[in-house]
């Protein structure tokens, strides 16, 4: 055990934080729920390419730099100091492309790989449908083959970033005889096809961050699926697996809201502390947030020692879905009375983001597999509990 | 960068395992708690034989020369076989303040082979806990008196015994006279010496809480798998399952957090204090957690003395506040948080004290 960075890596470090401090916009983009802020956030993964910084573990022939786990959590580290823009491609760079890297052909890779990284392509993802949610087996969406193509009929539903992404990747039933997670075939397709039809929905925050999407008599060529007819499952489940497990939250991002809590509260010291609870919730945020980075630093170091990721992976996923509710939740009772005023309200005061932040909050136990999903996969695949 | 044990180090720790898996049965732990002492001298006699109380002692003295980051894999295997503290007291606490001895001292060179051959207990009496455990089962008490470290053989003092929640607890109230030929260390190095005591003692009381956590975990998935209501097993059942997996989460973030702080106090770095105090804040709620969750799946057994969970679970509410309550350790966290300049946030985790 030795816990301290090489010099290499404090150099990786250093010069990370050099090219943010010269490339971060200064103001902050606007949501990427916005048609404006989309568009923004699409300019900046294409400036992160520039720098070859938009996927630091990728392979240096991809646009990568072919980074390991550790030098990953450093940039993640260094991306939330910085206070950067969030990542608008995240389904396509943290999910589709490590799934694409794995059980891609050479020509899919070439093809979705170098414009998901520059950001020309912006995906979303297809799994959920109104029957299959926590449920995933339960897809019905079809897509029968008929010559070259699979011809789509059904419907998706909860597909983030969908109302202005290029792409999708997702689960449909190809063998309408098919049961459960059996005769499912993992497609790729452009959401601008003849056929599709993609309605907002607006989230709680009054923005259009996730839409249903309508597929009828939808064409798609047979070069569009990833990996075998039937076999979507598998491939879904390895996209799910490792990245869900690791990738999808890098601790970085609740150290830095601990970090803001921590001041906020110092901040409010004096009304804060009539409610015993808020020093102890800051203390908690503090010790959780550590704990998780502790956890995923351990967990990097296992697998670049050949060690590999299990169903433990689960207690990720609800353990920072959990923490990142709490410390939002903290904040509001912080701010008090003020916490319900928009940040744009003329007497909102240092309120800043936290609103947002706690109503995103809300969604964390719910998407990526529910917590209950997750508690029945550490329950039954970790503890070996009954079925 | 590495978050991992040696091989060497797993090893070690595989090894206590499967002994104790043979050695430290429940039905065992009952019959010693029967006995006048409450602890077999054979059972300590084999940690001897097996090393692990010559885990601390110098290789110079014929030991392994090792430090807390072995002794953190160690105290919570002794949690998870609920097995007398005394390996911890004795090999980990007491050895490490007698290598603060100079080499030549009569008492460390007196007493070190008997310990490593697991024929003589030490008992710590900390200022941080009014009584001292071990005590009546030591042969040799290092004791506290304003600052200063007394090595006093037991015939020398009188007991008070206190009986604990856990029956394989044995406290006393020790009544005994400071004097010069029991001073070992002055109140200088006497300071020194019982502050690393604090960390360490509170370190593996945090070690010995996420054994225990985890062995309350797998005895209420064990006991939900056989336990059969409405025609199937309870684990079958969401809210029994959600009770263990819970316990599994806080158990998997406390473990870092341990590893962690055995590192900072191995590596003497600055920040130990407070890591020491976040291993022990995870470690008393995982265990705390488990505790209540694992006797709600075990039902009205879990309230009996026949069902072996009360011997792991006594343990955990017993040492909760060992080297150092909840309150004692919170406050030593906030001090660091809300200090001026504390070095939080993304990066901060790693990176040394200014």
């Amino acid at each position: 055990m030795h816990l301290d960075y090489t010099d290499a890596q404090r150099a990786f470090r250093a010069e990370v934080r050099d090219w943010l401090a010269r490339h971060v916009p200064a103001q902050p983009l606007e949501s990427f729920d916005t048609e404006a802020g989309f568009q923004q956030h699409r300019a900046w993964e294409a400036t992160l390419n520039q720098g070859r910084w938009g996927m630091v573990t990728w392979p240096k022939a991809l646009g990568g730099r072919g980074a390991d786990l550790i030098e990953w959590l450093i940039f993640e580290e260094e991306y939330w100091r910085a206070g950067a823009p969030m990542r608008v491609n995240q389904n396509g760079i943290f999910l589709l492309g490590p799934t694409l890297m794995d059980y891609g052909t050479p020509e899919q890779k070439a093809r979705f790989l170098p414009r998901m990284a520059a950001g020309q392509d912006i995906w979303a993802q297809g799994w959920s449908e109104p029957n299959a949610g926590s449920d995933m087996a339960a897809i019905r969406c079809k897509a029968i083959r008929k010559g070259d193509r699979y011809v789509l009929n059904g419907q998706k539903i909860w597909s983030t970033r969908a109302v202005w992404a290029d792409w999708l990747f997702g689960l449909f039933r190809s063998d309408p005889e098919s049961q459960r997670h059996h005769g499912l075939t993992f497609l790729l397709l452009p959401l601008n096809l003849p056929g599709i039809t993609v309605r907002p929905i607006r989230q709680l925050n009054g923005l259009p961050g996730f839409a249903e999407i309508f597929f009828d008599d939808v064409e798609v060529p047979v070069e569009n699926r990833l990996h075998d007819e039937g076999e979507g499952w598998s491939v879904a489940m390895s996209t799910a697996g490792f990245e869900r497990g690791l990738m999808l939250r890098s601790p970085a991002r609740f150290q830095r809201t601990a970090q803001s809590l921590v001041q906020l509260y110092q901040r409010h010291r004096e009304s804060a502390d009539r409610d015993p609870a808020i020093k102890e919730a800051v203390l908690q945020a503090w010790m959780r947030a550590e704990a998780y980075t502790l956890s995923t630093y351990r967990t990097a170091s296992q697998l670049m020692k050949g060690g590999k990721i299990g169903p433990e992976s689960s207690t990720n996923k609800i353990f920072w879905s959990e923490l990142d509710q709490n410390m939002h939740e903290t904040a509001m009772h912080i701010l008090g009375a003020r916490a319900e005023l928009q940040p744009h309200a003329p007497d909102a005061g240092d309120v800043g983001a936290w609103l947002d932040g706690f109503l995103f909050s809300q969604a964390g136990p719910i998407y990526a597999g529910t917590n209950e999903i997750q508690r029945n996969i550490i329950a039954e695949r970790m503890l070996g509990m009954p079925r | 960068m590495d978050f991992t044990f040696t091989d060497d180090q797993l090893l070690f720790r595989d090894t206590i395992h499967n002994h104790l898996l043979l050695e430290a049965t429940p039905e065992l732990l009952r019959s010693i708690w029967e006995t006048d002492s409450g602890r077999s001298d054979e059972a300590f006699r084999q940690f001897g034989e097996l090393g692990l109380l010559a885990l601390s002692i110098t290789e110079d003295e014929g030991g392994l020369g090792c430090g807390d980051l072995d002794w953190v894999l160690m105290a919570e295997q002794v949690g998870y076989f609920g097995v007398p503290d005394s390996v911890l007291v004795t090999g980990c606490l007491g050895v490490a303040i007698l290598n603060a001895l100079h080499p030549d001292h009569p008492v460390r060179q007196a007493w070190i082979g008997r310990i490593a051959a697991g024929e003589a207990r030490l008992a710590v009496g900390h200022p941080m806990d009014p009584l001292v455990p071990e005590a009546s089962v030591a042969s040799l008490l290092l004791l506290h008196h304003e600052g200063e470290v007394h090595a006093v053989p037991r015939d020398q003092v009188q007991l008070v015994a206190n009986p604990s929640l856990d029956p394989m607890r044995r406290l006393s109230r020790v009544v005994w006279t400071p004097s010069d030929q029991t001073r070992v260390l002055d109140a200088v190095a006497g300071r020194a010496v019982w502050a690393q005591t604090l960390e360490r003692g509170a370190l593996m009381t945090a070690a010995q809480l996420v054994g225990l956590a985890s062995r309350m975990m797998d005895l209420g998935v064990d006991y939900s798998a056989n336990r059969k209501q409405f025609g199937k097993p309870i684990g079958c059942f969401q809210a029994v399952k959600h009770r263990m997996a819970d316990i599994a989460v806080a158990v998997e973030f406390a473990r870092p957090v341990l590893y962690r702080a055995a590192y900072a106090l191995a590596h003497r770095l600055a920040q130990a204090p407070t890591f020491v105090s976040h291993a022990r804040i995870a470690a008393c709620e995982a265990a705390a957690l488990a505790a209540r969750n694992s006797i709600q799946v075990h039902g009205a057994m879990g309230y009996t003395w026949e069902v072996d969970l009360q011997i792991f679970m006594k343990r955990a509410w017993a040492i909760d506040a060992a080297f150092g309550d909840r309150g004692f350790h919170k406050q030593r966290i906030a001090a660091m948080l809300f200090a001026d300049g504390a070095a939080l946030g993304p990066g901060a985790t790693f990176a040394p004290t200014v």
